[in-house]
């Protein structure tokens, strides 16, 4: 493309958005593969890196020839990594790719599968809109692959693609196909998809390594007729795009904005009205969920105090007053009142939020070598809040493959389990199912830091609570 | 579908809105967040400030995250002393500009001091580890945020967003804390400190789309203009002070660019006639060499050679 044609396409282009989506599966069913040609055919890979793989493809005698002739390079080595990994040949960790098209521009967390899946597809899937799960085509749904979806739908993951890799290499046959895609959707329904979990479940043959519907369709399998991979993450829509309403904003302070005087000097020189700035105070944070408007009424959720009730004045961003916000933005909201309100608190949408409570009921997925024990003391992050907890008791672990609830009193690297835990100061918790931010939080080994368990709040036992939600 | 507005328009319906953010709304947003949680959650921050564009763009972003208020810590620069003369002066009327405190590590002192040797190379960029590490220690920073991204090279796409250091500031990838949903955990013990890295989602073109949307001042040397320059490692290097050609190397004038502002001794420059921002999209949208690749000698020592680097501390 000429750079004149480029510079009028980027003048007329409209803005992409930005659509996360994570993979999952093992270094055998072919990922490394599809995220190279997923990276490859969409362009974003440069030269200078494409001849560095290429040297390092023909020293090794990678003899794999592309069917849309490309120059016969190992893919897998596109996403390779560290040093420690090259020398193992594993990956160890969760990598972040981008690539972008005329309408979207991706982030790609590369989830390893062979060690810790459990761990990086956790990861991975707590902030992707959706999730690709490969399936090698000559193995169909083995054990990994209920376990994978059994994650995605736990972290409710609104979109998951089902990629049957390697279709050339059992000819391009439906039967096959029809047989994987009838297996996954059984397990679909076992897992009770739905609108509160994976909302959807589609399933696309693929062969990364040719190319066939990874980024074009493929005449090689004219009985499949729906879209490519990559079409489908295009057209997918992102949990940012959807309609959002006050009925769920949710805002959790992450500092008070005064400056007292301390103005920014630049704004100053550029003619700030100073006198109108000398009693400000608006609270920052990034909305969380659903939106809110000037003049909404919102309430404040300190803990341990009741709900107070105000009214949105001013949403500031920068120097720009706005009307109305939505989540993912980064704001700063004026209340009517002047209220005490710290790091913590959270701005809510009026008579939303359930009463803070300090007994926690959650999913844990555990992420750390050091097991859980009952009776251990804790740090829980939620929202813009850490308080200590303790452990009361463990309510079992998940079978990822069977779902059923097994009887423990221990939770360990890569376990996915129940958990109660009392908390040190109530917080504003709300449940998983419906709230993918507000119900999520993290568990924190006091002594070092380090994280040790994804937790997903789960309603407290007695209430309504989904049936299917029994994991 | 509802949810795909043909344009970046506001919907209001009942109470439903709908908001279709760009891609750099959403990462802006995201960094902003990630900014305010580490002034939020830690004693004393600094933003390390070298005048490239990405800390350029780092410093723009905390400017909007404390709006009205003034930018709430101190930057940092690691001066290498083979720097450009003109970042320096960019670097100091920035500060002065957002009237914020400076601190400087200096390479020179350490060498002086005989804590550092010159690198038989010449290259002065790997250097700026031990002066950094010496900064942190004296100011007592607990969190420092960089301006690295992900896409830059295959050590940086497995960093953090917070990324846990020790007291030799080393990154251990094979012990990273699993980052989940937008919850930070920043928590240290006495001796550690953090790397942020809040525009850890940013290409190198929405780094310069975003420059060009909000209308950031650069240093002039990113874009295009005449230097004396001659070819080495199939790189155009500045002549300068401590960059001098050897006797078979011609030196030439061109029209060049910087892609990254480094080390004088390590940065090369590429042909270009990119002379205003939108120029520069276009060419890096259309670009076929990654800009370490295209313009760092020291990334080209190696394929490892972010990753050792990263391991003994640097950023």
């Amino acid at each position: 493309m000429s750079t004149d044609s480029l510079a009028a396409e980027l003048e007329t282009a409209l803005p992409t958005t930005l659509f996360r989506f994570a993979t999952a599966g093992s270094v055998d069913d072919g990922k490394s593969t599809l995220v190279g040609r997923l990276l490859h055919d969409s362009k974003a890979i440069l030269a200078d890196t494409l001849d560095a793989v290429a040297r390092t493809s023909a020293d090794r005698g990678f003899g794999g020839a592309g069917a849309t002739g490309t120059k016969a390079i190992d893919l897998a080595l596109l996403t390779d990594g560290l040093r420690a990994e090259r020398e193992q040949g594993i990956t160890i960790d969760v990598a972040y790719r981008y690539f972008a098209t005329d309408r979207r521009s991706f982030i790609l967390a590369d989830c390893p599968g062979h060690v810790q899946y459990t761990k990086n597809t956790v990861t991975g899937a707590s902030t992707a809109d959706a999730v690709v799960v490969l399936i090698d085509a000559r193995k169909g749904v083995l054990e990994q692959t209920r376990r994978h979806l059994s994650v995605l739908q736990l972290l409710r993951v609104a979109h998951v693609i089902v990629a049957v890799n390697k279709i050339d290499l059992v000819d391009f046959s439906e039967s096959v196909f029809r047989e994987i895609e009838a297996d996954v959707q059984q397990v679909g329904r076992e897992l009770g998809l739905g609108a509160d979990g994976i909302t959807d479940l589609l399933v696309v043959p693929v062969s990364a390594l040719d190319g066939d519907n990874v980024v074009d369709r493929s005449e090689r399998t004219p009985w499949y007729t729906g879209p490519a991979l990559l079409e489908v993450l295009e057209t997918l829509p992102a949990a940012d795009e959807l309609e959002s309403h006050l009925e769920s904003f949710r805002f959790p302070v992450q500092l008070v904005i005064r400056p007292q005087g301390a103005l920014a000097p630049d704004a100053v020189a550029a003619g700030m009205d100073v006198e109108a700035y000398r009693d400000y105070r608006a609270y920052a944070g990034q909305i969380t969920e659903g939106s809110v408007k000037l003049g909404d009424k919102v309430s404040v959720l300190t803990p341990g105090q009741d709900p107070r009730t105000t009214t949105v004045v001013g949403i500031d961003f920068a120097g720009a007053s706005l009307e109305e916000a939505a989540a993912p933005q980064s704001v700063a909201i004026r209340l009517a009142e002047e209220f005490d309100v710290a790091r913590g608190d959270t701005i809510a949408a009026a008579g939303t939020v359930r009463e803070a409570s300090a007994d926690l009921y959650a999913s844990l997925c555990w992420l750390s070598p050091k097991p859980l024990r009952e009776g251990a003391k804790v740090l829980v992050k939620h929202g813009t809040r850490t308080v200590q907890a303790l452990v009361r008791n463990v309510g079992g672990k998940l079978d990822l493959a069977t779902f059923k609830l097994e009887p423990t009193s221990t939770l360990e690297l890569n376990d996915i389990g129940h958990a109660q835990l009392r908390l040190a100061a109530p917080l504003p918790l709300e449940n998983y199912l419906h709230h993918r931010r507000t119900g999520a939080f993290l568990v924190i080994d006091p002594l070092d830091g380090n994280t040790l368990a994804a937790g997903l709040v789960k309603d407290h036992p007695g209430d309504h609570e989904d049936e299917r939600y029994s994991i | 579908m509802s949810t795909f507005l043909t344009e970046e328009t506001t919907q209001v319906t009942d109470s439903a809105v709908s908001i279709r953010l760009s891609s750099l709304d959403t990462l802006e947003s995201e960094a902003i967040h990630i900014i305010r949680e580490v002034v939020a959650e830690f004693e004393k921050p600094a933003l390390l400030f070298s005048g490239g564009k990405d800390s350029v763009v780092m410093l723009h972003l905390a400017t909007k995250a404390f709006w009205p208020g003034k930018v709430p810590f101190p930057v940092l620069h690691v001066d290498t002393g083979h720097n450009f003369p003109e970042v320096i002066d960019f670097r100091d009327r920035t500060v002065e500009r957002l009237g914020l405190k400076l601190v400087v590590g200096s390479v020179q002192e350490f060498i002086d001091r005989g804590e550092l040797a010159e690198r038989a190379d010449g290259t002065r960029n790997p250097l700026q580890t031990v002066p950094l590490l010496d900064a942190i220690q004296q100011n007592k920073f607990d969190a420092v945020f960089g301006g690295g991204r992900r896409d830059e090279d295959k050590a940086r796409a497995k960093e953090r967003i917070l990324s846990l250091r020790d007291e030799f500031g080393q990154w251990d990838p094979r012990n990273q804390r699993p980052e989940l949903w937008n919850l930070y955990n920043g928590r240290h013990t006495v001796g550690q400190h953090v790397r942020a890295f809040p525009i850890s989602n940013w290409t190198e073109l929405d780094i310069w789309r975003y420059i060009e949307r909000e209308n950031i001042e650069l240093p002039g040397l990113y874009y295009a203009h005449q230097r004396e320059v001659f070819a080495r490692d199939g790189m155009w290097r500045a002549v300068g002070e401590v960059s001098q050609p050897l006797p078979h190397e011609d030196v030439i004038t061109k029209t060049v660019r910087y892609r990254t502002v480094g080390d004088m001794s390590c940065t090369g420059a590429v042909e270009s006639d990119a002379y205003t921002v939108a120029d520069v999209v276009v060419e890096v949208a259309a670009s076929t060499l990654t800009e370490r690749g295209a313009t760092r000698a020291d990334d080209r020592i190696s394929e490892a050679a972010m990753e050792d680097r990263k391991k003994d501390g640097y950023f």
